[in-house]
């Protein structure tokens, strides 16, 4: 597990890995939306976490695409399948190294484009809080997802359909925690709600990518 | 017996491809697979590797037991030649890539990214994986697709000596490796296409 740990992110930090292509994305939408408001500071800060969760959300889902696809069409998910490695250890270690490459960036960078959003300042400290506790869900859920397109030629349009409802409740919520963090309010229970899906998709989700990826190995 | 094959029947795409195929595969024995295109040896190999699962019939001698090696070398464009080769030994559980970088003379491109490598020098580090794995059965789908002659013999001699150690061999060839092997004809085993073989429920399991 360590080794495939240790190849992923490698592979996401050389040229064509995709690392930063998330993180960009996300800068991008964060620093166009003030543009597309108008110089309202007031609404902005009232929007300001949803629109970062949004983005959040928005750059996990762009990079999933290349999750196991890559990996399929060099034949590494054969090879993997037929090693001692169990294809649920191998994608919860793919998963891992995902957030760690797109969500973990993204949660660091929020502080930063929260400031360009006019976020009032109760609210960096649960915005981050809240980022953490989601995007390892997004990670997970997204590659249920992508084991479950894996074999489809451009499965993106399919992969996203099929992830998006997936990702509502970790929104919800997410976005909920940082919306009341930021107007002072108690943002216990939508957080309570944030890590028990993220523990409930960690939990189950390997075994149902496994299995999806197992029938589009045939 | 390290591996024992009884009535195995085996399909692609809900189509069954190969019936009634029964053989046995010893300790240091290579069985050469033949047949024409579209006759089911890879359907075969991924069959026994566990990819798929076979329509009817018998496999025994367990899946942790194969090193599998299929049409794509599973090989990572932007690692180097020494870093694909330790990421495999590291999943099999090995240690040290060094005799399979010399079986394969390797070693000037240790430092290589794989991507820029010729498809002969991909498919010898495809075969160099099989060393690191250190499992017994290799079951090999076209190993010699894009090698030249002296590659070949490299790989000639790798599978020699895997088979004198105690090791077996599944080969889906078409050229003669100067191995001495049984050579099993899979075209006499094909399916007739009439032939439904339960199955009904395969698009949901």
């Amino acid at each position: 597990m360590k080794a495939l740990l240790i190849r992923d992110l490698k592979l996401a930090f050389r040229a064509g890995g995709g690392f930063g292509l998330g993180l960009a994305f996300f800068l991008i939408v964060t620093v166009l939306v003030p543009f597309g408001v108008g110089p309202q500071s007031e609404l902005l800060a009232r929007i300001a976490s949803g629109i970062l969760w949004l983005g959040a959300l928005l750059a996990c889902l762009l990079s999933l695409d290349r999750l196991l696809a890559l990996d399929w069409e060099d034949g590494t998910l054969d090879l993997l399948a037929t090693s001692p490695l169990p294809l649920e250890a191998a994608l919860s270690t793919k998963a891992l190294a995902h957030w760690l490459t797109t969500g973990l960036p993204l949660v660091l960078a929020s502080p930063v484009l929260g400031i360009l959003l006019n976020l009032p300042g109760a609210g960096y400290f649960w915005l981050v809080i809240s980022l953490l506790l989601g995007t390892p869900a997004l990670s997970v859920i997204g590659i249920f997802g992508a084991a479950l397109t894996v074999g489809v030629k451009r499965g993106g349009l399919l992969l996203s359909l099929l992830v998006l409802p997936l990702y509502v409740p970790t929104l919800i919520f997410g976005a909920e925690a940082a919306r009341r963090g930021a107007a002072e309010l108690d943002p216990t229970t939508p957080l309570l709600m944030l890590a028990g899906i993220t523990a409930g998709t960690i939990a189950v989700m390997p075994f149902a990518s496994a299995a999806a990826l197992r029938v589009n190995l045939r | 017996m390290v591996l024992e094959v009884r009535d195995l029947s085996v399909e692609r795409g809900g189509i069954p491809v190969l019936t009634g195929l029964s053989f046995d595969l010893a300790a240091g024995q290579a069985l050469i697979l033949r047949g024409p295109n579209g006759a089911g040896k890879t359907t075969l190999l991924r069959t026994l590797a566990g990819l798929q699962p076979a329509l009817c019939g018998e496999i025994s001698g367990t899946q942790e037991t194969i090193a599998y090696s299929g049409h794509s070398d599973g090989l990572k464009a932007m690692l180097t030649v020494a870093e694909n080769l330790t990421f495999w030994a590291e999943v099999f559980g090995q240690k040290g890539i060094d005799r399979a970088m010399k079986a394969y003379a390797l070693e000037p491109l240790a430092e290589r990214l794989a991507g820029t490598l010729s498809a002969g020098q991909k498919r010898r580090l495809g075969l160099a994986r099989l060393l690191v794995t250190a499992r017994p059965i290799w079951m090999l789908d076209e190993p010699t697709v894009s090698l030249d002659t002296q590659a070949v013999a490299q790989f000639a001699q790798a599978a020699q000596a895997h088979l004198m150690s105690g090791g077996a061999a599944l080969i889906a060839t078409h050229i003669d490796l100067g191995l001495e092997a049984q050579v099993l004809d899979v075209a006499p085993y094909r399916a007739r296409l009439d032939a439904k073989a339960g199955a009904s429920d395969e698009a949901f399991l």
